[in-house]
Order: structure tokens, then C-alpha cells, then sequence
């Protein structure tokens, strides 16, 4: 299968600080990939490279074989490629929900108005924040908005998703809501990456589960591999320091 | 009781109020001046704020990934829009003034007064502004930025549909306040002949031989001005602020719980 995204070498530092140590990692068409591992581990910075928000030292991006970081690529229309969910969802805080899923549209993608609203309706929808497409972004709750973001995502049809913990700044009785929304999303066949904390969600959803420490990859497998035969001590131990702490 | 009539009928607020019904057009057309010279300053001055404070807030940061041609470039430019903010905002405006209009503005260009003056209050307030300006830009939280660069919008994009409204909305005060600034301190902008209220009050004076009735005439009419210009500034403020709506704050209100039903 041909690899949407290959990464070779990837280095990133903040200072002396290595996050992202010699990086090798690939995502094929219909994969739902879960990184896992403890703050500071480099997964943040790894996914926020793969849409450039992050830029690496050294090392190679492929994008359907091609060098995202060599000068002649256009960044913005990669981004377009990559749809991206964030922590703190990051919804436009001067437009209202529906604006919010259709400015990228309309200015970015350069859709008609009419194609805009019907796409962000559809997505709106899909998602359960069809009542609130005329509510300012401001008055949603946390839930909501990682519902509206998600929709946003969606809209401009990218072919992989990236979410940066999208539950981590939730209220526990919201999680779930997130994480059956992304969970009908990896049924419907989107390819998706997914920084999370959620290994229940990473065990039943992942199709292929990556453990990160210390800037690298230190083992990546199916979930059922990764999370009952760990074959690496510090596996092992992140693991079970995860279940004592629940 | 006739004295004490007479004595009224010559009083202050009498005299004051057939000075004022006497020179009733000069009043009224350096009202105009003043105002149409605040605005035109506050207008434009907000346009130059938002061009200049933009170029400061995005070449105030030096980040480790740029080149070491942009690190120079960043920090020229910066200076140079440094040094224009220092000047006009460490000088009196009374002294651009006179300086400006009387070396370039009146003998080289030929502008009137009037032009002249709101060229000098509009460059600056410029100074003021894009301080103003560069502050809201920064104060717009990042993630704003992160999301849409994330669905990829340029540069120029990110800061026209997204940070820059919010950055007007959160300077709004400030902006408003420019404006109150401009009516009174309009007022200087008298020593280059452009008749404004002040000018007029002098003018007034000088026929009349009496400096009270006409400098109090005034002082109510920009006290008027002032007031009712920041209650209609505090009214767009208020309504920005709090749009209505009836979409529940949160989801564990029970209209959100009705909706959520559906």
C-alpha cells in the first residue's frame, strides 16, 4: 500500500533540549494511528510537524513522495491536505460556529458560498452541532467546541486528520461524546493520527498504536501487541504506571 | 430691586449667552472643524496604526527558525517603525505643528490650514495608534493563529479575517479613547491658523475685548462634545460585548440539555 506520509530522520530541538530524536514513522490510507507516551515525550511536536506548525531541523517529510520541507513546496495548500484538531480547539473566537466551518472554504479552498454552507451544514450534522450553526463560538462549552472544530476540520475535506489530545482540556463527561464522534470517523475510513491520554480509545480504535519516549520511537505495533505483549521494559512501565494511576 | 435686575439682566450667563447668539456661526462652523478633524485623525490614524502596530507586532519576535536575513530585516524594520512611534509620540503636537506646517505643509505643498491640520493629527495619532494596535495583535491568543494557519490560510489571511477584528475589538476602548483625545487636543492645531473651536474663542476674545464669555462657550461645547462622544462610544462598546443570544452559555444548562435531546 502506498504510504500517504513517510517521515526519514525527522530532528527537531528546542535549545539543547532533543524532542524529536531521529524520527522514522509512515501512515498508510485508512490507518488509525494512536501515539502514546508522557509529556515531553515529542508527540505533540511530531504531529504538529507532519502540518508544519512545528518546523524539524533535519530530516525528510514525504507527502505522497514529495518533500514537504524543501523550499519549493506550498505550505498552505499541504495544510489543506491535513486537517488538524487541537487541545484547546482554537475555534475562531470572532465568528460564529457556521462561520467558523466555512471561512476556509470560501477563502482557502475558494468554494462558492452556497457549496460552503451546504458542506459545513453536512459536517455540522454529522457531528450534533447542527442547532448551534448561529451561536458565537465564545458561548459554546469545551465539548461543543472540540465538536465544532472537528467539523471544521472536516470541511475542507483533508485526507488525513491530526488530533493533539482533543480531550485533554474536557470535563470528563464530555470525552466520550469526542471520542464516539472520532471513533464513527476511523469507521468510516479516515485516516487519522491521534495524540492521546484515552488508551481505551487507543486499544479499541487504533489500528496500529505508537509508544514514544524521549524523542523517539521506542515501539509501535497493533494494539493488542502493544498493550498486552509489550516486548519493551519502558513500554511496560508506562503502561502499567497508566493503569495503577486510574 | 431694580439694581438687583439690572445686575442680572447684565449678568454673566446673560452676556456669555448674546456673545454666544452673536458669533452663533462661528461656533457652529469651528464645531464642524473640530470634529471633522477629530475623526478624519482618529480614521486615519487607525489605518496607519493598523499598517505600522501590524509590522511591529510581526517583526517584534525574532524566532530561532528564521534566516539570518530576516533576523536583520525584522530588526531594521522595527527600528525604523521605532523610531516614527518615539518621535510623534515624545514631541508636542503643538510643535510638529508648527514645525511641519511652516518648513513643508504651507510653503513647499501650499495646503491650507485645514488640510495641514489633519494631516499632523492624523500622523499623530498614527504613532498612538499603532502602539494601540500592536498591543491588540499580541493580546489575540496564538491558537487563533495555530487553527488557521491549520486549515491553511497565508500569512496575510490569518491576520485579516482572524487576528486583526479581534484585535480591533479588543483596543476598541483605546481607539474610542483616541477619539476623545482628538477633539480636545485638536485645539492646539490653533497656533497654525486652522480655525477650530480654540481659534474661534481667540478670534472671539480679540473683537470683544474680554476673554471670559467666549473661552467658557467653548469649554462647554467640548465638554458637551466630549460627553456625548464617549457615551456613544461606551453604547458600540456594550453592545460588542454582549450580543445577545439564545444559545445556552454551557451544556449543563437545561435549555442545552433540550437540545442536546433532540
Amino acid at each position: 500500500m502506498e504510504n500517504i506520509i513517510k517521515i526519514n530522520h525527522l530532528r527537531k530541538h528546542f535549545g539543547n533540549l532533543e524532542v524529536l530524536n531521529d524520527i522514522e514513522f509512515h501512515v498508510d490510507k485508512g490507518e488509525v494511528i494512536t501515539i502514546i507516551g508522557s509529556s515531553g515525550s515529542g508527540k505533540s511536536t511530531l504531529l504538529r510537524c507532519i502540518n508544519l506548525l512545528e518546523r524539524p531541523d533535519e530530516g525528510e517529510i514525504l507527502y505522497h513522495g514529495k518533500d514537504i520541507l524543501k523550499g519549493t513546496m506550498d505550505i498552505n495548500h499541504h495544510r489543506t491536505k491535513i486537517g488538524m484538531v487541537f487541545q484547546s480547539f482554537n475555534l475562531f473566537n470572532n465568528k460564529n460556529v457556521l462561520d467558523n466551518c466555512m471561512i476556509g472554504q470560501i477563502k482557502v479552498l475558494k468554494r462558492s458560498k452556497e457549496e460552503a454552507m451546504q458542506k459545513a451544514m453536512y459536517y455540522l450534522e454529522k457531528v450534533g452541532m447542527k442547532e448551534f450553526a448561529h451561536a458565537g463560538s465564545t458561548q459554546l462549552s469545551g465539548g461543543q467546541k472540540q465538536r465544532v472544530a472537528i467539523a471544521r476540520a472536516l470541511c475542507m475535506d483533508p485526507e488525513v486528520l491530526l488530533f493533539d489530545e482533543p480531550t485533554s482540556a474536557l470535563d470528563p463527561e464530555m470525552v466520550g461524546g469526542i471520542l464516539d464522534v472520532m471513533k464513527q470517523l476511523a469507521d468510516e475510513g479516515l485516516t487519522m493520527i491521534v495524540v492521546t491520554h484515552e488508551m481505551q480509545f487507543a486499544k479499541e480504535v487504533s489500528t496500529r498504536v505508537v509508544f514514544m519516549d524521549k524523542g523517539v520511537i521506542a515501539e509501535e505495533g497493533t494494539p493488542k501487541q502493544l498493550f498486552e505483549e509489550p516486548k519493551e521494559e519502558r513500554t511496560r512501565e508506562f503502561l502499567g504506571r497508566y493503569i495503577s494511576s486510574r | 430691586m431694580y439694581l438687583l435686575m439690572a445686575a442680572e439682566s447684565d449678568g454673566f450667563f446673560t452676556k456669555t449667552w448674546d456673545v454666544f447668539t452673536r458669533y452663533q456661526p462661528l461656533f457652529l462652523n469651528a464645531i464642524q472643524s473640530t470634529l471633522l478633524v477629530a475623526f478624519v485623525g482618529t480614521i486615519a490614524g487607525l489605518c496607519i496604526g493598523l499598517i505600522i502596530g501590524g509590522i511591529r507586532a510581526v517583526t517584534s519576535h525574532v524566532e530561532q527558525t528564521h534566516s539570518p536575513f530576516t533576523k536583520v530585516a525584522n530588526k531594521v524594520i522595527y527600528g525604523i517603525t521605532s523610531i516614527y512611534v518615539e518621535i510623534f509620540r515624545g514631541t508636542p503636537m503643538m510643535v510638529q505643528a508648527m514645525f511641519l506646517y511652516y518648513t513643508f505643509f504651507a510653503p513647499l505643498f501650499r495646503w491650507t490650514p485645514m488640510m495641514s491640520a489633519m494631516v499632523i493629527i492624523s500622523v499623530n495619532t498614527g504613532a498612538y495608534m499603532a502602539e494601540i494596535m500592536r498591543a491588540g495583535i499580541q493580546s489575540v491568543d496564538n491558537g487563533q493563529i495555530e487553527g488557521a494557519r491549520s486549515i491553511g490560510m497565508s500569512n496575510i489571511q490569518t491576520m485579516r479575517y482572524i487576528v486583526l477584528p479581534q484585535a480591533i475589538k479588543n483596543s476598541f476602548p483605546s481607539i474610542g479613547n483616541e477619539f476623545v483625545v482628538n477633539i480636545k487636543d485638536s485645539c492646539v492645531l490653533n497656533c497654525i491658523q486652522f480655525s477650530e473651536l480654540f481659534f474661534i474663542a481667540k478670534s472671539v476674545q480679540g473683537t470683544i475685548f474680554s476673554y471670559a464669555e467666549p473661552f467658557f462657550i467653548v469649554g462647554c461645547i467640548y465638554l458637551l462634545l466630549t460627553f456625548v462622544t464617549s457615551r456613544i462610544l461606551g453604547m458600540i462598546e456594550k453592545r460588542m460585548n454582549h450580543k445577545r443570544s439564545s444559545y445556552p452559555a454551557s451544556v449543563t444548562t437545561p435549555q442545552a440539555n433540550m437540545l442536546n435531546k433532540e
